[in-house]
């Protein structure tokens, strides 16, 4: 049986944030549905961002979406890899707007009722101004059945702009969704 | 705004002798997500399941996408009685390397998903999404060896992480 508290020594080069390296921004926790979550003003302080989180929609289709600083152009390209229980499959799409590229996949209202969507998005130099922003994304939920998937994502925002604003959609997230936005150091 | 560090190791276990299984218990419910890390080898061919709460129930259901280095598959259990991790059996000279996000561990409105992404360096590379159909909050992890058992040397180390 283990003993809490035990510091772990055996994994060595960083294999996680070192101590300190590894902060909380924000969160936000939905007690209502809501068709957006939005975390704004962020520091510049930081060497890359991870999103983590959890999200269903109260609608019958539908992924999170994600904007940056705002930017509702077709500035924005996305692939993924991704099997639904029975077929491996990839896809993919370039210059589209926000609200076509799908980061995060969720359960919909028709789906096993408590059930939620996960994913966890790491956004490397946010703060670059001389590059385009990537993004990559693992996600997926499970619903006992047909209807679930299991996702790598990749996600391009076409912007040299260091990202001060996030902003993920859904019609709409439903009570209980919950998002972290995390800041990673570097040395 | 930033509250400090907030990525802790919870607990860290490295085997000195084989063992069928290993648990972490009396997990607090004081951070947001779990992160736990597994290098662990087998004593013959090796698959990693896992349980939460001792929950041995056919509560359960794992979706996977896996690639051996020649073809990707897509594969699904459920109504089962752990979920799964990977998807191969690793070979006991190369072992298995995987990451578990439980997320949202401690809440007790919502059904707790599991993401987790798995090396098996003879075998291929797989992803997985698993639901445990339980509203509890998640206080203890097992994970199962199964059809051989977890080699001296396994390592398997569980960190909280702390929203603000």
């Amino acid at each position: 049986m283990p003993i809490l508290g035990i510091m772990a020594s055996q994994i060595s080069g960083h294999l996680f944030a070192p101590s300190g390296a590894y902060d909380s921004i924000a969160t936000t926790t939905l007690s209502s549905p809501a068709a957006s979550i939005t975390f704004s003003s962020i520091p510049a302080t930081y060497t890359h961002l991870q999103i983590r989180g959890i999200a269903r929609s109260t609608a019958a289709a539908g992924n999170v979406t994600i904007a940056y600083n705002s930017d509702t152009g077709s500035n924005y390209a996305g692939h993924d890899l991704y099997g639904d229980g029975a077929t491996a499959a990839a896809g993919g799409s370039g210059s589209r707007v926000p609200s076509n590229i799908g980061v995060i996949a969720v359960p919909v209202s028709t789906d096993l009722a408590n059930s939620f969507g996960v994913g966890v998005v790491d956004i490397l130099d946010y703060s670059s101004t001389t590059k385009y922003k990537t993004v990559r994304v693992l996600t997926g939920f499970d619903v006992n059945g047909s209807g679930g998937y299991i996702l790598f994502r990749s996600e391009l925002w076409m912007n040299t702009n260091a990202i001060s604003t996030i902003t993920m959609s859904l019609a709409n997230f439903d009570t209980y969704s919950s998002f972290a936005l995390y800041g990673i150091k570097g040395a | 705004m930033a509250a400090g560090n907030t990525y802790e190791a919870i607990a860290t276990q490295t085997l000195g002798s084989t063992a069928a299984s290993v648990t972490f218990s009396s997990i607090p419910g004081t951070y947001t997500d779990l992160v736990l890390a597994i290098g662990a080898i087998g004593t013959g061919d090796l698959q990693i399941n896992g349980r939460m709460n001792s929950d041995t129930g056919t509560n359960y259901s794992t979706t996977y996408l896996a690639g051996n280095g020649t073809s990707a598959v897509s594969d699904r259990a459920v109504n089962a009685n752990s979920f799964g991790t990977d998807y191969y059996f690793s070979v006991t000279t190369a072992g298995n390397a995987s990451i578990l996000q439980f997320m949202n561990y401690v809440n007790s409105t919502t059904y707790k998903t599991v993401l987790c992404r798995s090396g098996e360096a003879s075998k291929g590379t797989i992803a997985t999404v698993a639901l445990w159909r339980n509203t509890a909050a998640i206080t203890s992890i097992t994970l199962l060896a199964n059809q051989n058992a977890f080699n001296t040397g396994s390592t398997f180390s569980l960190y909280g992480i702390k929203a603000a």
